[in-house]
C-alpha cells in the first residue's frame, strides 16, 4: 500500500477554501507541541495567543490597526504575485513611503500649512513607494535581474536610509539625542475614527484598496491580464497581453500600496518618524497574501488572522514570558503549511494498492 | 477471436510477447480493459485506435512504464511483472517513443550512451553505434550534435540506441508522423529486415495505408477495449476506420463553384531571425492568400512552422510592416491584437497552454482572444455575458462536449476543446484565419467537424492558411499545397498537381526541377 498524489481533472474549489484553514490547524497542532517542549502550558499558551486579544476593545482596535497596514500591503502583493512577479521587498516600499510622506510632515513641521499636508502626504508616499519598486521591475524587464533578489536587498537600502534620517538630518533637537523626528502636526497626522481609540481612517482606506482589487481582478481586463499573464505566460502573449508591461504595473502599484501603508503607520499609530516602525509588514504581508489565497476576501480575513498573532504574540510575552520571536516561528511554520496544502487543490492523495491479481491470473 | 495469421509458423510455438486481460484502471476510468494481444516472433504488428483508445497505456504496461492494475504480461511463454523500463531492456523489448528524449547540445554518441544500461566503454560504444547505424542502413555521424540534425535523423538515433540493445521486440510510436513519404518508404525497408531477423514489431499508427502495406496483423482498440484482431492486408482502409471509430465518418464536402476574391493575406519577402539558440531562420518567405481559398503548408515539423505561425500572428515582431499585409494594410510591426482588430484570427498547435489558458473557464478562454474585437469589453470592463455567450455559441455550432457550461479549459478532450478554440475563432467571422495543425492528435469525428469548419469558413469568403504535417487532411481541404524546409517555403502546387512523391521531394529538401516535375507527374 503507498500514498500517492494524484492529478485532480480540475481545481478543487472547496480545497482551495477549506486548505487555510487546515495549514492554520496544522500550526495550532505543531505550536502545541512547541509550547510543550518550551515548557509552557500549550493550552494557556494558545489562549492568550488566540482567545485573550478577542475579548477586550482595545485588543480588537490594536488588531484592526495591525491588519491596516498588512492588509494594504498583501493586496498589492497578490497583484504581483498572480501575475508571477516576485516583488519580496514590499519591507523597502513601506519604509520608503514612510521616509518619503515624512519628509513634508518635517519641512511643514511649526509652519501655519493647511489641510493639505496629510493629501500631500499620502500621494508623495505612494509615488514613492511606487518608484522604489519599478527598480527591482525595471532591472528585470531590461537585464534579466532577479526581481526577488533586487527588490529584497533594497529593503536594506530603505532601512538604512531611514536610519540615518533620523540619526541625522530629521533628529527632532528636543529629543534627548533618541534617533526620532519630532512629533508630526496636527495636519500632518492620519485622524482617529473614534476619539480617544486606536481606530484611525487608514482602515476605512485598506478596506477602499480591497474592494477597488476586487473590481480590478474579476471585472476589468486589466485584471484579466494579470490573472493570465501569470496562470499561462504562452497563452496571455497570444492573447496580446505584454508580460513585461504587467512586471511594471504591478510592481509600481504594489510598491504604492507599501508605501501608503507605511506614512500611514507613521502619521497615525507611530506619530513619528524613528527606526523600528515595522514590525516586518512587509514580510509578514507575504504570508497574509498566500494564506489568503490571493483573494481579496481572504486577504482581509488572512490579515486580521496574522495580527492576532502579533497581539497575542505580545500578550503571551507580557503573561507567560513566551519569547516574542515565537511569533515569527509562528508566522513561517504558517506560511509552510499553507503552501503545503495547496497542493492539495490541484492534486488529491490517494491509497495504491499493489495489483495482486497477476498472481492469480497464472492459470 | 480469429486467428490473425494462420500462416503455420506459429504451430507448437508460444508467442514471443501476450497480454491477458490486461487491464489499467485510473480512478473509475478503464484506460485499458481486459486486453488480450499475441505478438509472434517475425511479425509486424500494428496497433490500431484513436487517440484515448489506450494504446499508449497498452505500451505503456508492456514496456513497463505502468502497472497493470489486473490481468498479465506474458514473455515467451512465461508470466513476468516489470519492474521498470530498464527490465523491459534487459529481457528484449525497446520501445521508440513518438517524441524524442534527446539533448540537443550533446553528440550522437553521447546521446545514445545516456540511454542505455551497459557498462562498455564510450569508445567501444561508439564503434557499434557506427557499426549497428551501417549495417541496418540508418547512417549516423557519433560524433555530430543532435540540434544540427533533421528530425528524420534524431528518429534514427532512437532506433539505433533501441537496436543496440539487440531487441527481441521493438515498440514504434507512430514512427511516420514526422517523417516525408520518402524517408518513411527507408523506415520501411529497416523493418522489413527487423522483421527478417526473427524480430517481432508493435507499430502503433493511425495511417491506415500504411499499416495495410506494412503490417501482417493489426489490433484495434476502441474506448479501451480490443475491437478486433485482423490482417490488415484483407480488410480496406474504410473498413479499419470503422472498426476504430465505431460507426461510419462524417465525410467533408467543399462547396461547389468557390470563387476567389481579393488577396487577403500576403506575405512579401518575410526573413527573421530565431529568437532561441536552435530555432529555424525563416528566409524570404512570400505567398498570396485569397479570399475563399485555402492555402496548405506542409513539412517535417520543426523547419520554421512555428517561427512562421508566430511572424503571421504578431506573436514576433518585423521591423518591416511590409512583410505581412492583412487586408491590404501593412502589418508586420502590428501585435496580434492589432492584426486581429484588421480581421485577423489564429489557432496555434498547441492548445493547452498556448490556445488557452489551462486552468481558466471557456469563457475567460474566449476573453482571451475575443477582447481584441469582440465587444466582450467595455471601457476596461468585462461583459461576462457576451463571454458567455461566445461559449454557448460555440458548443452549439461546434458540438463541443463538456460537463457543464463553463468548465475549465484543461478539463475537455483534445478534440472538444479544439473544436471550441476554432469555435470561438471562427465566430469571430474572421477575413483571415491561420491555423497549425487543426486536427492534432484529435478523433476522427471532431477532425471531421473541423475541417468542414475550415471549407465553410472559406466558402464565406475568408481566407485561410493550414499547416499540417498531415498529407491527408491537406489533400482535402487545401486549394493549393507549399512546403517548408530549412525556414524557406516552396512555391505552392495546385492540390490536384501535389502528388505525395513531389511533396515528399521537397519536404526532403529537393527543389522541383522543370524537367523532374514532368517527369513526376507522369509517375
Amino acid at each position: 500500500m503507498q500514498l500517492v498524489l494524484e492529478k485532480r481533472a480540475e481545481r478543487s474549489n472547496t480545497i482551495a477554501l477549506v486548505s487555510p484553514l487546515i495549514a492554520i490547524g496544522l500550526t495550532i497542532v505543531t505550536m502545541t507541541i512547541l509550547f510543550a517542549i518550551l515548557g509552557k502550558n500549550p493550552l494557556l499558551a494558545l489562549q492568550a495567543y488566540f482567545i485573550a486579544p478577542l475579548t477586550d476593545g482595545y485588543s480588537l482596535q490594536e488588531i484592526a490597526v495591525k491588519a491596516t497596514p498588512l492588509v494594504m500591503i498583501a493586496i498589492g502583493l497578490s497583484l504581483c504575485y498572480l501575475a508571477n512577479a516576485w516583488n519580496i521587498g514590499a519591507e523597502g516600499q513601506f519604509l520608503i513611503g514612510a521616509v518619503a510622506g515624512s519628509w513634508i510632515a518635517v519641512k511643514t513641521q511649526g509652519t501655519d500649512a493647511g489641510a493639505w499636508v496629510l493629501p500631500a502626504m499620502l500621494v508623495l508616499a505612494a509615488a514613492a513607494g511606487a518608484l522604489y519598486a519599478l527598480i527591482p521591475a525595471i532591472c528585470k524587464v531590461k537585464f534579466g535581474a532577479s526581481e526577488i533578489l533586487t527588490s529584497l536587498m533594497l529593503v536594506y537600502v530603505a532601512d538604512l536610509l531611514l536610519d540615518y534620517l533620523v540619526r541625522g538630518p530629521w533628529r527632532d533637537p528636543n529629543g534627548f539625542n533618541f534617533p526620532t523626528t519630532a512629533e508630526f502636526d496636527p495636519v500632518a497626522t492620519v485622524p482617529l475614527l473614534i476619539e480617544g481609540g486606536r481606530l484611525h481612517l487608514g482602515s476605512i482606506i485598506a478596506l477602499l484598496v480591497v474592494a477597488a482589487a476586487a473590481i480590478l481582478l474579476g471585472r476589468t481586463i486589466k485584471g484579466f491580464e494579470i490573472r493570465v499573464v501569470g496562470a499561462a505566460p504562452r497563452a496571455a502573449r497570444f492573447g496580446g497581453f505584454n508580460a513585461n508591461q504587467l512586471i511594471i504595473l504591478t510592481f509600481a502599484v504594489s510598491g504604492a500600496l507599501a508605501g501608503l501603508a507605511g506614512i500611514i503607520e507613521v502619521a497615525g499609530p507611530v506619530g513619528h518618524l524613528q527606526p523600528g516602525i515595522s514590525p516586518g509588514y512587509g514580510f509578514t504581508a507575504i504570508i497574509v497574501a498566500f494564506l489568503g489565497r490571493l483573494n481579496q476576501i481572504g486577504i482581509l480575513i488572512a490579515g486580521l488572522f496574522l495580527a492576532l498573532t502579533f497581539i497575542g504574540g505580545e500578550q503571551a510575552q507580557i503573561a507567560m514570558k513566551i519569547p516574542l520571536d515565537v511569533t515569527k516561528v509562528f508566522q513561517g511554520i504558517l506560511l509552510f503549511y499553507v503552501l503545503a496544502c495547496d497542493s492539495l487543490i490541484l492534486y488529491r492523495f490517494k491509497l495504491v494498492f499493489p495489483n495482486r491479481q497477476v498472481a492469480r491470473g497464472a492459470g | 477471436m480469429l486467428d490473425p495469421t494462420p500462416n503455420g509458423l506459429h504451430s507448437g510455438e508460444s508467442p514471443l510477447l501476450q497480454t491477458v486481460g490486461l487491464t489499467k484502471r485510473y480512478g473509475d476510468f478503464l484506460a485499458n480493459d481486459s486486453i488480450d494481444i499475441d505478438i509472434w516472433p517475425k511479425e509486424i504488428h500494428a496497433l490500431l485506435g484513436e487517440n484515448g483508445a489506450g494504446k499508449s497505456t497498452l505500451v505503456k504496461a508492456i514496456y513497463g512504464l505502468i502497472q497493470p492494475s489486473a490481468g498479465e504480461i506474458r514473455w515467451q511463454g512465461d508470466r513476468i511483472v516489470l519492474s521498470g523500463p530498464s527490465e523491459a531492456r534487459s529481457r528484449g523489448i525497446g520501445m521508440v517513443f513518438q517524441h524524442f528524449s534527446l539533448f540537443d547540445n550533446l553528440t550522437v554518441a553521447e546521446n545514445v550512451a545516456l540511454g542505455l544500461d551497459g557498462k562498455e566503454s564510450f569508445k567501444d560504444m561508439s564503434a557499434r553505434l557506427e557499426q549497428v547505424s551501417k549495417t541496418y542502413g540508418l547512417p549516423l555521424d557519433p560524433r555530430r550534435e543532435v540540434w544540427q540534425l533533421s528530425v528524420g535523423e534524431r528518429q534514427r538515433i532512437e532506433i539505433v540506441r533501441a537496436l543496440m540493445q539487440d531487441p527481441k521486440f521493438l515498440i514504434l510510436d507512430e514512427p511516420t508522423a514526422v517523417l516525408t513519404p520518402q524517408e518513411a518508404d527507408q523506415l520501411f525497408i529497416v523493418l522489413e529486415r527487423l522483421k527478417a531477423e526473427g524480430r517481432a514489431i508493435l507499430y502503433i499508427s493511425h495511417k491506415l495505408e500504411e499499416v495495410k502495406r506494412l503490417c501482417d496483423t493489426a489490433t484495434i482498440l476502441r474506448g479501451g477495449k480490443k475491437i478486433q484482431t485482423c490482417n490488415p492486408g484483407l480488410e480496406t482502409a474504410a473498413s479499419l476506420a470503422r472498426m476504430m471509430v465505431g460507426g461510419e465518418i462524417k465525410e467533408v464536402k467543399a462547396a461547389a463553384g468557390r470563387q476567389t476574391t481579393i488577396p487577403r493575406l500576403v506575405v512579401n519577402d518575410l526573413s527573421l531571425a530565431p529568437d532561441e539558440a536552435h530555432g529555424v531562420r525563416l528566409e524570404h518567405i512570400s505567398f498570396e492568400l485569397k479570399g475563399g481559398e485555402i492555402l496548405g503548408i506542409a513539412g517535417v515539423a520543426g523547419n520554421g512552422q512555428d517561427e512562421l505561425f508566430a511572424a503571421l500572428s504578431g506573436e514576433r515582431l518585423s521591423k518591416d510592416p511590409g512583410t505581412v499585409v492583412i487586408e491590404g494594410i501593412a502589418a508586420g510591426h502590428l501585435s496580434i491584437t492589432k492584426r486581429r482588430k484588421l480581421g485577423a484570427a489564429f489557432v496555434p498547435e498547441e492548445r493547452l497552454g498556448h490556445g488557452t489558458a489551462p486552468r481558466m473557464k471557456l469563457s475567460e478562454n474566449a476573453l482571451l482572444t475575443g477582447h481584441a474585437a469582440s465587444g466582450m469589453v467595455n471601457h476596461g470592463f468585462i461583459d461576462t455575458a457576451a463571454t458567455l455567450k461566445t461559449v454557448d455559441k460555440a458548443t452549439e455550432t461546434f458540438d463541443v462536449r463538456k460537463a457543464k457550461r463553463d468548465p475549465e479549459a484543461a478539463s475537455l478532450s483534445g478534440g472538444n476543446l479544439q473544436k471550441f478554440i476554432v469555435g470561438r475563432e471562427i465566430l469571430r467571422n474572421p477575413a483571415v484565419l491561420v491555423v497549425s495543425q487543426p486536427t492534432w492528435g484529435v478523433d476522427a469525428g471532431a477532425a471531421a467537424v473541423i475541417r468542414q469548419a475550415l471549407l465553410d469558413l472559406a466558402t464565406a469568403g475568408a481566407a485561410v492558411l493550414v499547416t499540417s504535417q498531415d498529407l491527408d487532411e491537406l489533400a482535402e481541404i487545401a486549394d493549393r499545397i507549399a512546403v517548408m524546409f530549412h525556414g524557406r517555403l516552396s512555391e505552392p502546387l495546385a492540390t490536384r498537381d501535389a502528388t505525395r512523391e513531389k511533396l515528399g521531394l521537397l519536404m526532403g529538401g529537393s527543389s522541383l526541377e522543370p524537367k523532374e516535375a514532368a517527369h513526376a507527374v507522369g509517375a
